[in-house]
């Protein structure tokens, strides 16, 4: 059963190549059909090895599949193989499920759309570039899925490319990750260096042999494109601006899967980690940091899908402090969870931007539950499951994260539980916006507040059936409406994960099914929680309190409106702690500036200077020696003569 | 009396000189024609006295290709001359300039 490995990867990536000869010719929606079938199959793949490999005893739960070698050049060779472990099957079960999910529910969403058929293409290599990723058996080949799913995210951010920003969103995207991939791939070189392989298990086996100065130089350069590819500071700014691109591509590739990428090669090097501890401490802290960070930047936003984003990047903060704090485990319950939930919140998000016609503020919609009540009811689900309240999935396993942050750290556990008290509010301050209060969409021209992220309807290729509805402007005279049943069927199946995720692993019971299930990936790098159960209990109840502290202060602004809601939104948070506006005058003018005068300057003096200086030498010394070619013979025999004599010179002073 | 070869030699050097000296300063293409041919004739007198001083045949070989090689370059020079003066009479080696850098 396990040999079957290669075709979770090979699935979408047949999917990709019919859809990109025949993909036109299959149309609106049936390609859009085939490629969910693609992902669907490869989702009862990945089940078929899951199953499989819990066939085997705990211990041997590692089989490597070798297709065929891929790059032979002296000692360095690498093959295109498989590594089949807990760690790699849960990945590609839960890319391909969620995948299969967003596909479908994607089908429905892009309708309509002129690309619609190319949508699906890119939709298809993204996820074979992902699988590639988590299943490679050594680094090469999971940096091959590490860039075609930056890729692939560059195409699908800017997929409606007629709009500017959308356009220099990818731009963005793809700039930002070449940072981190060029931390990667010195790491890579590094590997090779020191431990004469790319493979997985013989590098890594052999990480305890190795210098530590050399250890926490491999860990740190791999951080470096953890952090880009994973939004963590200083190099998340692309991920809000990835909300151009289509919601399905939000929820699937910068929610869900892509973006925990990082995370899992953080989890996949964890004897790196385990051997460097500071790189493990400073890693807790950046993922920390980042929570908190982005946390404060969600709590001001208006865009539905902007919140959404920060909560992203909020989350996969979570995830690294839990990777630095040792949690392994904990980091992937949460990477689990919060694929379930965060895909739900997302796809919920382009429910309510398709049933309000391409309108994506926050503060022009409200009262929603009575018009669309899946999406409502389901997003309700999210929001509980994301603020971390009991029994739903995002209680376990940020509640895992915290207690091994604490276990590491105290200042860690606070700032941890903070942000657990802003997700809380922001997430409750979205819900009461879109689908409590006051139907704001009635107003003929509501007021917009300072700063706001107003998308344009994004014309002809918007998403949607109601392509017809050209008079999007007037809002008034419009009612929102539920989105079809491709779209609401995938919010209930995540809805249904996302209450029960929960019981993967429950960490205040023996129940810890993937933590067992994972350990033998990890081994003794694994941090053990050694908390008594009192301890345990009161972390858990301080976090449930933090949770519905939270709720209530949104509560009470958003819904009983004690405080004036501008209070609450400064223009600080609103624009982000202005870092885009930071990166702009630090980064983007100075190297405008340089540019520049490399063109102008450099160029024009140096570059130019120099061609243009060797063709006037020639000339000016043409013009010089010309004198020399006379046309009289007498002189030229003269030349001869004096030569002659030289010669003779020289050969007598040798002689003597 | 026997002659010694020292002077065989210096008759060659004050041939040659007389020629390489004649070619620097005559117009003349005729003359200066002549005095190549003056300094060709001064090496094979050198090459000669040379063969007959350390009784090596030799050097008598060499003069037989530099005969040789004179009379085809008189033969190609002189066509050429001859040519110039069909074009324009009195022409001295100085009006020939036309491959003037």
């Amino acid at each position: 059963m396990l040999e079957a490995v290669w075709l979770i990867p090979a699935l979408p990536l047949t999917g990709f190549v019919i859809l990109l000869v025949a993909g036109r010719r299959l149309g609106d929606p049936r390609a859009g059909w085939l490629a969910t079938a693609m992902m669907a199959a490869a989702f009862l793949t990945s089940v078929v090895v899951f199953l499989g490999l819990v066939g085997e005893p705990g211990e041997e739960r590692v089989f490597t599949q070798t297709l065929f070698p891929w790059i032979e050049s002296g000692s360095f060779h690498v093959d295109v193989a498989f590594l089949v472990d807990p760690l790699s099957v849960t990945m590609a079960l839960f890319v391909t499920g969620v995948g299969s999910l967003i596909h479908l529910y994607a089908v429905g969403y892009m309708h309509g759309d002129e690309r619609f058929p190319k949508f699906f293409v890119y939709l298809n290599l993204f996820a074979f570039s992902m699988l590639m990723l988590v299943l490679a058996d050594n680094f090469l080949l999971t940096f091959l899925g590490w860039e075609g799913v930056g890729a692939c995210s560059y195409f699908l951010i800017s997929f409606w490319f007629e709009k500017d920003t959308a356009a220099s969103a990818g731009k963005k995207a793809f700039v930002t990750n070449r940072i981190g991939d060029f931390g990667f791939m010195i790491a890579m070189f590094l590997i090779f260096a020191t431990f004469g392989t790319l493979d997985y298990l013989p590098a890594l086996g052999a990480v305890e042999g190795a210098s530590e100065g050399t250890v926490a130089a491999i860990g740190l350069l791999l951080f470096l494109g953890a952090a880009g590819k994973s939004a963590q500071l200083p190099l998340y700014v692309w991920l809000p601006d990835a909300m151009e691109g289509p919601t399905p591509v939000s929820a699937l590739i910068h929610a869900a899967t892509m973006v925990t990428a990082g995370v899992f090669l953080m989890v996949r090097v964890n004897p790196i980690l385990g051997a460097a501890p500071e790189v493990a401490t400073l890693i807790a802290w950046v993922g920390v940091l980042t929570a908190l960070f982005a946390a404060t930047i969600a709590c001001a936003q208006n865009d539905i899908k902007k919140v959404l984003a920060y909560s992203t990047i909020s989350q996969l903060g979570y995830m690294f402090l839990a990777v630095g704090s040792g949690a392994y485990a904990a980091a992937i319950f949460h990477m689990v969870t919060h694929a379930f939930f965060k895909a739900l919140l997302f796809l919920g998000a382009g429910s309510v931007i398709h049933g309000m016609h391409d309108e994506q503020d926050m503060k022009r919609m409200g009262g929603l539950q009575k018009w669309m009540p899946v999406t409502g009811a389901t997003f309700i689900v999210g929001w509980l499951a994301i603020a971390g309240v009991p029994p739903f999935s995002g209680f376990w396993s940020k509640d895992d994260i915290l207690l091994n942050a604490f276990e590491k750290s105290p200042v860690l556990w606070l700032l941890g539980l903070v942000t657990a008290l802003l997700t809380a509010y922001y997430m409750s301050r979205q819900v009461f916006l879109v689908f409590r209060g006051e139907e704001r969409w009635k107003k003929a021209a509501p007021e917009t507040a300072p700063g706001a992220h107003v998308e344009p309807d994004h014309q002809p290729v918007a998403a949607g059936g109601h392509g017809t509805a050209a008079a999007h402007g007037a809002h008034g005279d419009f009612k929102p409406h539920e989105s079809p049943r491709s779209m609401t069927i995938p919010l209930i199946v995540l809805a249904v994960l996302a209450a029960v995720g929960g019981l993967l692993n429950l960490p205040f019971t023996g129940w810890l099914v993937l933590e067992h299930w994972l350990e033998p990936v990890f081994g003794h790098n694994l941090h053990h929680v050694t908390s008594t159960g009192g301890t345990k209990f009161a972390l858990a109840l301080t976090a449930v309190a933090a949770a519905v502290v939270g709720v209530l202060i949104a509560a009470a602004i958003y819904r009983r409106h004690r405080i004036a809601e501008s209070a609450v939104e400064p223009r600080l948070l609103q624009r982000a702690w202005f870092v885009d506006e930071l990166y702009q005058k630090t980064i983007a003018h100075p190297g405008r500036a340089l540019s520049q005068w490399l063109a102008s300057v450099f160029d024009a003096k140096v570059i130019d200077g120099a061609v243009n200086g060797v063709a006037s030498l020639v000339r000016d010394g043409g013009t010089r020696l010309r004198a020399v070619q006379s046309g009289y013979v007498r002189s030229y025999a003269l030349y001869v003569a004096l030569g002659a004599v030289g010669v003779l010179l020289f050969a007598l002073s040798r002689s003597l | 009396m026997k002659v010694p070869g020292a002077w065989y030699l210096a008759l060659a050097a004050a041939l040659f000189s007389i020629g390489a000296i004649g070619l620097l300063v005559r117009r003349n293409v005729l003359v200066m024609f002549m005095c190549i041919e003056l300094m060709l004739n001064a090496v094979n007198l050198t090459f000669v006295t040379f063969a007959r001083m350390l009784d090596d045949v030799g050097g008598q070989t060499a003069v037989f290709f530099v005969l040789v090689v004179a009379a085809a370059e008189v033969v190609v020079g002189l066509g050429i001359i001859v040519s110039i003066f069909r074009r324009r009479s009195g022409a001295t080696a100085d009006d020939v300039s036309l491959l003037k850098g």
